[in-house]
């Protein structure tokens, strides 16, 4: 197997939001004392004035978003995702999504990025706890092509957005021509026994389950999700009619994100027999890539599920 | 206004807010009596806001950081004109866009949907920084309560606000002294509170939060080279005997002969 490039999504986050802001002088940056790891300096020497810096102090950050949105600004809100959405979780509802202002929360290094920093600094929960909020679009980008699209349509979009935006290197997935359309899930593969549903850092995984699947005869289906909300739920409701099982597979918690979201749409749509795949326990001492292994969130798991369902 | 004019003002203010309480059968009397002066000087006195362009880029912003004060704030922005005073009798009806807690989606003049206390401060910052950034020039007002206070954020509001010298930026705290539960200083004792602001990096300015003309000389000023913190000390309920400085006054509802009586106090 050849060797595929692969890309921290940071730099094609910071490289179009510096190309955003050079022609809308609406766009603003807001961070937690995370200029570096929000990979902001480019941004801060190119608009020094344009980066509002609070310090260690999330909850005044959001609520600092939502005073720029308010004067009539499109503040990036970036920080790593564990705060943002946890110590600042009743500000994202009110300050953001509530009061409907037009700012982006960018969940920076979510899921185990963190590795050996523990489950502390671990965004596992962060797509429940966003699902649960009424207005706020959720995005999830799988790669640097996702990602750019992903800020044009936010700096555009006339509401909240929460999007992550990924730490952990993953290879390009997504086919270009296609586009990024919010709302829309992108079927990377066709198949017939199976659907494999991911999300960000475990599309690439899931479309190398698919190839294993496909050496011992299994048809796998697999449809990236990076619009989580809204959803694609014709798209789901497809897949569950035409084969005989799904398998999500999330960087986050198996309650509430991905896997939720899509056996709702099926519980009520079409019942489907399902293995909801996911980080199902405060991760022990490693590194991303091996705490990855540990949850089985990997093409070995993934097609594992699969198989289950598809026997 | 003159201070006068406003006295009145806030006199009619004060026997809406009653009777709109009484019809409701929820509110906030305590807190709404207790905020009337500053909420009539800031909106017929000091704010640069126009009814007939509620959006306009470069108003003035207000965010009443203690909103389930809302009664208060809803009946200022009614006798101003920013909807019919008639509307008020639907204060907190089923599917009114007077709720209990102020909605800016829905109500023109509110600037920020809040409740969950300690959320108007960041904000207020947020819209100050964006008034510089934007060149826009226009200044941001934020009521708290003092009880509100004990909420960590607004620390975090108040350290940034004076790192930045946001002097565009004036917090005014309704000082009355009584919590929901309690008094403040049997709660969580909050003294020294000009002190407190001071050593953020803000201009203090102590005033009575009853006294028009105190209040319209330390509000229209902005800040020199610094947020000013107003530390207004106010009598919660003040305007009706019965009501003044009683803690169980923070969301009672008047009874019909409460509210006859409290008229007759603020004929």
């Amino acid at each position: 197997m050849t060797q595929t490039a692969e890309f921290d999504c940071r730099k094609a986050f910071a490289e179009t939001l510096i190309a955003l802001a050079r022609a809308d002088e609406r766009i603003v940056a807001v961070c937690n004392d995370s200029v570096g790891s929000s990979n902001l300096k480019e941004f801060e020497a190119a608009f020094p004035d344009r980066l509002v810096n609070v310090g260690i102090a999330e909850q005044n950050m959001v609520g600092v978003g939502a005073g720029l949105a308010n004067a009539g600004l499109v503040p990036f809100v970036c920080s790593a995702s564990p705060f943002l959405t946890g110590r600042a979780m009743e500000q994202v509802k009110v300050d953001a999504a509530y009061n409907g202002y037009h700012m982006v929360l960018c969940g920076m290094s979510p899921g185990m990025a963190y590795g050996e920093l523990g489950p502390t600094h671990h965004s596992i929960e962060d797509l429940a706890w966003m699902r649960a909020i009424h207005d706020l679009t959720i995005l999830v980008p799988a790669d640097p092509f996702q990602t750019a699209e992903a800020v044009r349509w936010a700096a555009a979009a006339a509401g909240p957005v929460f999007m992550r935006v990924g730490r952990f290197k993953v290879p390009a997935v997504s086919r270009e021509s296609e586009g990024f359309v919010v709302g829309r899930a992108d079927e990377l593969r066709q198949g017939s026994d199976v659907t494999l549903v991911a999300t960000g850092t475990l599309v690439s995984r899931a479309l190398r389950a698919a190839e294993e699947l496909a050496a011992e005869g299994i048809s796998a289906r697999v449809i990236n999700v990076s619009s989580l909300a809204p959803l694609d739920r014709a798209c789901l409701i497809r897949a569950a009619r035409e084969t005989r099982g799904i398998v999500t597979a999330e960087e986050g918690v198996p309650q509430g994100g991905l896997g939720g979201a899509v056996a709702e749409v099926l519980a009520e749509a079409h019942p489907a027999r399902m293995r909801i795949l996911g980080v199902d326990a405060f991760a022990p001492t490693g590194d991303a890539a091996f705490l990855l292994d540990h949850f089985g969130l990997n093409a070995a798991g993934i097609a594992r599920a699969a198989r289950e369902l598809a026997a | 206004m003159t201070p006068a004019a406003l006295s009145e003002e806030a006199r009619q203010v004060r026997r809406r807010i009653l009777t709109t309480i009484r019809a409701a059968g929820l509110g906030h009397v305590g807190g709404d009596l207790s905020v009337t002066d500053i909420l009539t000087t800031l909106f017929f006195s000091v704010l640069a806001i126009d009814p007939a362009d509620p959006e306009k880029a470069d108003r003035d912003r207000f965010i009443l950081s203690k909103g389930h004060c809302a009664a208060a704030l809803y009946t200022v922005l009614a006798r101003r004109g920013f909807f019919a005073e008639e509307e008020l009798d639907t204060f907190m009806q089923p599917l009114s866009r007077l709720n209990g807690h102020p909605n800016r989606r829905k109500v023109p003049g509110v600037e920020a949907n809040t409740g969950p206390l300690g959320h108007g401060l960041p904000i207020a910052v947020g819209a100050a920084i964006g008034s510089g950034i934007r060149k826009l020039g226009f200044r941001a007002f934020c009521v708290l309560g003092d009880g509100e206070l004990q909420e960590g954020s607004n620390w975090e509001a108040a350290m940034f606000a004076g790192h930045r010298k946001l002097s565009n930026l004036t917090a005014i705290v309704d000082r009355n002294g009584l919590q929901q539960g309690a008094r403040t200083a049997d709660t969580n004792d909050l003294s020294p509170l000009a002190d407190k602001f001071t050593a953020f990096g803000w201009e203090v300015r102590e005033v009575d939060g009853h006294d028009h003309a105190a209040l319209l000389d330390v509000l229209s000023r902005p800040g020199d080279g610094k947020p000013v913190f107003v530390l207004a000390r106010t009598v919660k309920g003040k305007g009706v005997s019965f009501i003044e400085d009683r803690v169980e006054w923070h969301h009672k509802v008047p009874s019909a002969g409460e509210v006859e009586a409290a008229l007759k106090e603020l004929a």
